[in-house]
């Protein structure tokens, strides 16, 4: 990890009353810690709580348990001030670029908004510097061309571009981005990632890269979090943790995502992990233990903790040594 | 893949043009496309937002509405219930009823918008049925359990309504809905977009094992290549409504011609095998309305010269394998030639 320690979560969990006495555990007890200038990922399915876990760290929801610390200092949501310096250093990026900008505001309005909100008192020619820099910072120029625009006269990717330049007018030191690709055409996905990595090597961002397509977190996250059911099963260092997945759930992720080199194989052969459709998270025992090949007695029973499979890697599963032998082999053994 | 028979296509369809009449003038979505479907095929059609992969889909079923308008161009339809082939443009209403769904059906993208809110998943199968083929309501309504059989949904889901159901389960539905009537050809609109990963393969793995089943023919149109690589048989590659490139999987694959294709194919990461140097495709397409002159990737091309700007775009063959159908809209650019690095974006992007 390049920088310092900017924002950290100490096992936080979100509950969600649905009424009925029935609770959703949308976020269970989630650890993470995010460092200037390097980007950490958050890969996981629909519904396995990765967008409520940006949602905890922007502020935007209070954690049912647990800690958020930034720059080693815990959260304090009564305390105004502290808590608006904290909403203007944690800074969120939706998915949909398409309703995250209201439609009857310009370019400009969106932009000016933030500045004056987050930078205190400015002229208002020193705000029309700013916008123009944010404009350039992300790459729309010449920004004149841009300022006075409505979001519909925009691409999909020009519009997420002013998201980030929406985000960047408070000064982060946190950047959480929810899917911040996945609307947009696979074409221009990795211009847009190669610019959130120069902006975040540029402002020395500490980035939340959150994602369903672990495929692009290979390449652009330092570490990865991969997500299930509210938890995390598995973590380790990016290039490692998608070349020998451990986790049975990784596993299935990493088999899932396309691969152009084996033409049509992947596809056309049986499935090894059978149909997904209708198994729902288990609520007892591992969550995962209805899709696993290798579940056992003891998956079903009692919910396997997150440990240290080697000096870089953690998973949560009761078989590693059947379904990743060789890690085990490797490293120092932790799952007992 | 099976080898292909050299018979006549089902859907065979030939310089289609669509116009789009805005008040800022026409936009010209479709430009004298070409492209043929045979009998058990599938056949992707990949492009980027607005390239006009959809609106060719839809003016083939003749489901383009005003301001929408259909220039030029024949779609010949020869299955194998239809007595005789037919263009598609000239049906009459009622003729056009009996082709849709019937015969062509379509999986649209978006599943939760496709269904009817208010109809549980029976009524809303039940309802296709009887308005395509003439069966009792105990007959349809057994139809309907088997068709949720074939794409892997509990029988117990038919009084379930839409959102009810996740999004992969809506869109399980869809394709039950789409085969319903057992048509020659489905036509697919980025039926997995909105899908995660997980979700996306089990589902195109029960495409697959389906066309094999039954033997339909698809059209698969997404803006994903990596998918068409391993899904389809032949894959056309669309850009600002013309078509760059065609031929089979393979050849896009390892012998892409057309400089927007390699773009494509450098455009998504890969999760096996060594990291790559990716590139994508910096910059926006051109506006339709305005088409340039000459050849329309120019803006976004690294091997863009002076000729470009003149260039006819027909398509031609590309020297190659004897038999083999790979046609390219570049006459510059070929499957030898070595890669350039794509043009810087920044620019480029105000072109739109």
């Amino acid at each position: 990890m390049s920088g310092e320690l900017a924002m950290e979560a100490v096992s936080i969990s979100k509950d969600f009353r649905l009424g009925r006495g029935a609770v959703v555990h949308a976020v269970r007890s989630v650890s993470l810690a995010l460092y200037r200038g390097a980007v950490v990922s958050l890969v996981g399915e629909s519904g396995s709580g990765k967008s409520t876990v940006a949602r905890l760290l922007a502020g935007q929801e209070r954690p049912t348990s647990g800690e958020i610390r930034l720059d080693g200092k815990p959260v304090d949501p009564s305390s105004r001030g502290s808590f608006r310096r904290y909403k203007s250093e944690v800074q969120l990026v939706f998915q949909d670029p398409f309703s995250s900008l209201n439609p009857v505001h310009t370019v400009r309005h969106h932009l000016e908004r933030p500045v004056r909100l987050h930078q205190g008192h400015k002229s208002r020619d020193e705000v029309a510097r700013d916008v123009d820099a944010l404009l350039q910072q992300v790459r729309l120029i010449p920004a004149d061309q841009f300022t006075g625009k409505y979001p519909h006269e925009l691409s999909g990717g020009q519009r997420q571009r002013v998201s980030f330049a929406r985000a960047l007018a408070a000064k982060p030191a946190v950047l959480l981005a929810d899917e911040p690709v996945s609307m947009l055409d696979v074409s221009i996905r990795l211009e847009m990632l190669s610019l959130l990595d120069d902006l975040r090597r540029r402002f020395q961002l500490a980035l939340l890269y959150i994602t369903h397509d672990i495929a692009s977190a290979r390449y652009f996250a330092d570490e990865v979090l991969v997500m299930y059911a509210g938890q995390i099963v598995e973590r380790g260092p990016a290039e490692e943790l998608t070349q020998h997945p451990a986790h049975p759930y990784t596993q299935l992720l990493v088999a899932s995502a396309p691969d152009p080199d084996n033409l049509g194989g992947g596809l056309r052969s049986p499935r090894r992990h059978g149909s997904g459709a209708g198994a729902a998270a288990a609520d007892q025992g591992c969550p995962f233990n209805p899709k696993c090949p290798f579940a056992v007695g003891r998956c079903r029973e009692e919910a396997p903790a997150l440990l240290p499979v080697s000096a870089t890697r953690a998973a949560a599963c009761w078989r590693l040594d059947v379904a990743a032998p060789e890690l085990l082999a490797g490293g120092e053994a932790g799952g007992g | 893949m099976n080898p292909r028979v050299p018979t006549a296509p089902v859907l065979d369809i030939s310089d289609l043009s669509v116009v789009y009449r805005t008040p800022g003038g026409d936009v010209r979505a479709v430009s004298d496309v070409s492209l043929a479907l045979h009998a058990g095929e599938v056949v992707g059609l990949a492009g980027e937002s607005g390239s006009g992969k959809s609106t060719l889909a839809y003016a083939a079923c003749r489901l383009l509405r005003a301001p929408a308008l259909i220039t030029g161009g024949r779609v010949i339809y020869s299955g194998r219930r239809a007595a005789a082939s037919a263009d598609v443009l000239q049906l009459s209403g009622h003729e056009l009823q009996q082709l849709r769904w019937r015969e062509i059906a379509i999986v649209f993208q978006s599943a939760m918008n496709a269904l009817n809110p208010v109809l549980n998943v029976r009524d809303q199968i039940t309802d296709v049925i009887h308005a395509h083929l003439r069966m009792s309501r105990k007959d349809a309504v057994e139809k309907a359990g088997s068709l949720l059989d074939l794409v892997g949904i509990p029988r117990s889901r038919l009084r379930s309504y839409p959102h009810e159901l996740s999004g992969g389960m809506r869109q399980r539905v869809m394709i039950a809905m789409a085969l319903a009537t057992d048509p020659e050809i489905v036509i697919m609109d980025e039926p997995t977009t909105a899908l995660d990963v997980v979700v996306q393969r089990d589902i195109l793995s029960q495409i697959v094992e389906l066309q094999e089943q039954l033997g339909f023919a698809i059209l698969f149109i997404t803006h994903d290549l990596s998918l068409l690589l391993e899904l389809a048989d032949q894959i056309a590659v669309m850009y600002a409504g013309q078509l760059m490139e065609a031929g089979t999987a393979a050849e896009i694959q390892h012998r892409p011609a057309h400089p927007y294709t390699r773009g494509l194919l450098s455009s998504f990461p890969s999760l096996h095998g060594p990291r790559r140097d990716l590139a994508g495709i910096p910059g926006t397409p051109p506006d339709l309305r305005h088409p340039p002159a000459g050849c329309p990737f120019l803006p976004r091309c690294g091997y863009g010269t002076d000729a470009c700007r003149t260039v006819d775009m027909r398509l031609e063959r590309v020297a190659g394998p004897a038999g083999l159908e790979h046609l390219t809209a570049c006459p510059f650019v070929h499957p030898e030639t070595p890669a350039q690095p794509p043009v810087a974006g920044a620019e480029q992007e105000l072109r739109a």
